[in-house]
């Protein structure tokens, strides 16, 4: 009797198991035709912080944050240009002082209503030092800054002082300097909006965050997965055309890309290098390799004196001359990387400030002009360089062995260039920081949004948050002030132009390529595309 | 017999302490860990010095010991970056390496004793070759190629198994990945068996036994077996901390969300309260393993006692 029971509860298992296959697998089958009802499987990796808009600073996180969160501006999926969305219009006369007038009829998914208030609220959270958000640095521009977040010791005030509340849909921003492209930068996910269920009951909303988007979260499974449903009752332009989103945090990209393979799995965005040769022949046309906002540069450490001689930015320019980009995206990166020729992206469009070939013939393969010049410039300090990467994520090994290989060849010696590989990226940030770097080193910048002024000032601009090289010129930052300033949009894009001319001239950083996002998609899917930040479009994906 | 157990549990607490020192000097000297949250972006030092202090990180080593250690003793293992607690993680992926382990491990007894008895009894015969071949072949093979060749045929090529683990992690779907967490042990397992049995099968007690004209498979089991389980039964007990130290490989292959996956989120995040937290108790299970296997020596051979 005992025996029996106990196969049935196996059979009943199995069956169980059979069935809920059956449903996440075939759900979409029944219910498809493209009515909207089915459901996205896509793959995620576990975000580093807790989901907090001003506290999301990595692809993972932002790409829940998207989804379920929709803020004053928005860029668009295509074309990567700021758009209103909350925002009824931003006002200003001297590109310092700015009234915004947010949309009515905008509600949290709690019922509540997004006020000017749910702005300021959100943005003084953000700021204020005591919360540790990463992202605080957003707000750097708002008058008060410096009192919520000092650069040492504790916060001397509790909001920001350039944050006004005028009534439930205006309030006014008081910038500490004139920042013309200012509005442009709140489609970025720290700008959202937040509930007052984040400040009532922050652990709670944490766990299950509550926003304004097309989205909304149904389970939350830290590290395993998290379940969002389309939002019915959202009403802004961009209504989700699925029935929701399943994201499935994978260990391993390798393991994202079987279960794609293997019909577990929908979207995979980001394919293992080791299938790159592959994925044309698993996919067809269902592989997406298209540009991100992302660049890759080799830094020098202009602080010390061997890199930063009077004659020292010809070697710095020769290097450059001598690598091979065209070679190296080729054959180790399988054309996911583009070679770059100017300091921004080509998702920023021809408007926005990208300018094909503006580095001019520094960034041409030329081996023999490269031997010249470096010899020209002193040569290398000491007749030997380092580049250095981390070991532990990506495979750089192999880019930075082929770029030394290239500068050897260019050079006729055999060891003038090494790579050096440190552990860990956090020990790797850590000497780069404390400035222990005796040769060039890798550098990514991946944009907050898309700006030409984003991809310039924080690098390069004197003291700059991430001017990890200790550049400086008065020249540039003269440029760049200049382009801030300037309201006319194409006058300011040219100025930031002029800027980099600059760099193409003291080539502090050389750029190397500009990388692309990768995904790939099953039969089910149609219109997957990704952002100019290599992010899926979730929303517009449609389930058959 | 009781005295025992408590003079080795009293054992277990340098041992424990050491270990987790070590551990915690380890993970020390990987370096400051708070850098690379901020990703490729220069950390703003106000934030970062907060988030320091907040992980205790901005003492010296010796007294973040001594923080983490009275937190240990009070349940708390600490917050993992994401905001969890570390004791909410283990929550979640030890039941399942647990379960793994498990299948592993009967996978392991089933199959791996039956055929170490097989080849014993038939020491130099035909099925007796066949299974040194076998096992040598599964020694060689290391667990990262035999678990992505299994997943490849049976869940891509002839679609019998998912490829990968859903999040609950169902006994059915373990079945696979449990064999090639056990597979290289089996091949151990079946080789102690056949050795210890080939030994057995001609001692005096056993031909007593016959003699005595006791069914075959009575003498077998009770006398053959019973008596040379002990080497397989050390095995599998020191076997239980290293399967579930392997099956961090085996996790990663099948995307299985358990102890595997949180010690390399750990690691590769330089999260300190995570790894040492995990590894401390998988310190603990392995030095409870082998307490067993102590104790259950006396259970198979009544000759040994302990005072």
């Amino acid at each position: 009797m005992r025996g029996v029971r106990r196969a049935k509860w196996a059979v009943c298992g199995l069956a169980a198991a059979m069935v809920a296959a059956g449903c996440g697998g075939g759900g979409g089958d029944s219910g498809g035709g493209g009515d909207g009802t089915g459901t996205v499987r896509s793959s995620w990796g576990d975000p580093q912080n807790p989901l907090e808009p001003a506290n999301t600073n990595e692809v993972q996180g932002g790409k829940v944050l998207d989804m379920i969160f929709r803020g004053l501006k928005r860029y668009d999926p295509k074309t990567g240009k700021a758009q209103d969305m909350l925002a009824q219009k931003i006002e200003t006369r001297d590109s310092q002082n700015y009234t915004v007038t947010i949309k009515k009829g905008w509600t949290f998914q709690n019922g509540e209503k997004v006020t000017a208030k749910s702005f300021v609220d959100a943005w003084n959270y953000g700021a204020l030092l005591d919360n540790k958000q990463k992202n605080a640095y957003f707000f750097e521009y708002i008058k008060g800054y410096d009192k919520v977040h000092p650069t040492s010791g504790k916060a001397s005030a509790k909001t920001l002082s350039g944050l006004q509340v005028k009534n439930d849909t205006t309030f006014t921003v008081q910038l500490t300097q004139k920042f013309s492209t200012w509005p442009e930068t709140l489609g970025y996910a720290a700008f959202a909006p937040l509930p007052r269920a984040f400040f009532d009951d922050h652990d709670a909303w944490v766990s299950k965050p509550v926003g304004n988007g097309p989205y909304r979260v149904d389970s939350y499974k830290k590290g395993t997965s998290m379940r969002l449903k389309k939002w019915d009752k959202y009403g802004g332009p961009d209504k989700a055309q699925n029935g929701g989103v399943e994201l499935r945090v994978y260990t391993d990209v390798g393991t994202a890309y079987t279960d794609l393979q293997g019909g577990n799995l929908d979207l995979a965005d980001d394919i293992p290098a080791a299938q790159l040769k592959n994925v044309k022949q698993d996919l067809g046309d269902r592989y997406i390799n298209q540009p991100a906002g992302i660049i890759q540069t080799l830094t020098f450490p202009m602080y010390d004196k061997r890199w930063n001689t009077a004659d020292s930015e010809k070697v710095r320019r020769g290097l450059s001359m001598a690598i091979d980009r065209e070679q190296i995206t080729e054959r180790i990166f399988e054309k996911t990387r583009t070679p770059a020729t100017d300091w921004t992206s080509p998702v920023l469009g021809a408007d926005g400030g990208y300018k094909a070939g503006l580095c001019g013939d520094a960034c041409e393969y030329d081996p023999k002009k490269a031997k010249q010049l470096i010899e020209e410039g002193g040569g290398l300090p000491g007749g030997k360089m380092t580049i250095t990467y981390n070991a532990d994520t990506g495979s750089h090994k192999d880019w930075v062995d082929a770029v030394c290989n290239s500068i050897n060849n260019a050079l006729d010696k055999e060891n003038a260039c090494v790579g050096t590989s440190i552990g860990t990226f956090a020990d790797f940030r850590n000497k780069i920081t404390d400035r222990q770097m005796r040769g060039p080193f890798r550098a990514g910048w991946q944009m907050d949004y898309p700006l030409i002024q984003n991809f310039l000032q924080p690098m390069f601009y004197t003291n700059a948050s991430s001017n990890d090289g200790g550049y400086s010129s008065e020249e540039f930052d003269g440029l760049v002030d200049r382009a801030n300033a300037e309201t006319d949009r194409a006058k300011a894009v040219s100025l930031f132009q002029d800027a980099e001319k600059v760099l193409a001239k003291d080539m502090p950083g050389i750029p190397l390529w500009y990388q692309n996002g990768n995904a790939g998609y099953s039969d089910r899917l149609s219109d997957v595309r990704l952002n100019a930040f290599s992010v899926p479009v979730y929303n517009e994906i449609k389930v058959s | 017999m009781g005295r025992y157990v408590i003079r080795r549990l009293l054992q277990m607490i340098p041992v424990f302490i050491g270990s987790t020192f070590l551990i915690f000097f380890m993970v020390y000297a990987l370096g400051d860990p708070v850098a690379a949250l901020f990703g490729d972006r220069a950390p703003d030092p106000a934030t970062a010095a907060q988030i320091r202090k907040d992980l205790y990180l901005d003492e010296p080593l010796w007294k973040q010991y001594l923080h983490y250690m009275g937190q240990i003793f009070q349940g708390d293992f600490g917050t993992a970056f994401n905001g969890q607690p570390v004791t909410e993680l283990m929550a979640d992926a030890w039941p399942v390496t647990v379960r793994l382990t498990l299948v592993a491990i009967a996978f392991e007894i089933l199959i791996g004793i039956t055929l170490g008895v097989l080849s014993g009894l038939r020491r130099g015969r035909a099925i007796d070759t066949t299974v040194l071949l076998l096992s040598l072949i599964v020694i060689s093979i290391p667990t990262f190629v035999s678990g992505y060749v299994l997943q490849y045929l049976c869940g891509i090529k002839w679609n019998t198994v998912s490829p990968t683990v859903s999040p609950d992690a169902p006994l059915n779907e373990l079945l696979l990945p449990g064999v090639v967490v056990g597979l290289v042990s089996l091949a151990y397992v079946t080789r102690l068996t056949r050795t210890s049995i080939a030994e057995n099968v001609r001692a005096d007690y056993v031909r007593t036994a016959l003699a005595k004209g006791l069914p075959r498979h009575r003498v077998i089991t009770r006398h053959l077996l019973r008596n040379s389980l002990i080497p397989v039964v050390t095995f599998i007990g020191t076997d239980i901390g290293g399967l579930m130290g392997g099956a961090l490989v085996t996790e990663r292959i099948f995307n299985i969300h358990g102890v595997g996956y949180q010690l390399y989120q750990g690691v590769l995040r330089q999260n300190s309260p995570t790894v040492v937290g995990f590894v401390t108790v998988l310190v603990l299970v392995f030095l409870v393993a082998n307490l067993l296997v102590d104790l259950l020596y006396a259970v198979l051979d009544p000759r040994i006692r302990y005072a």
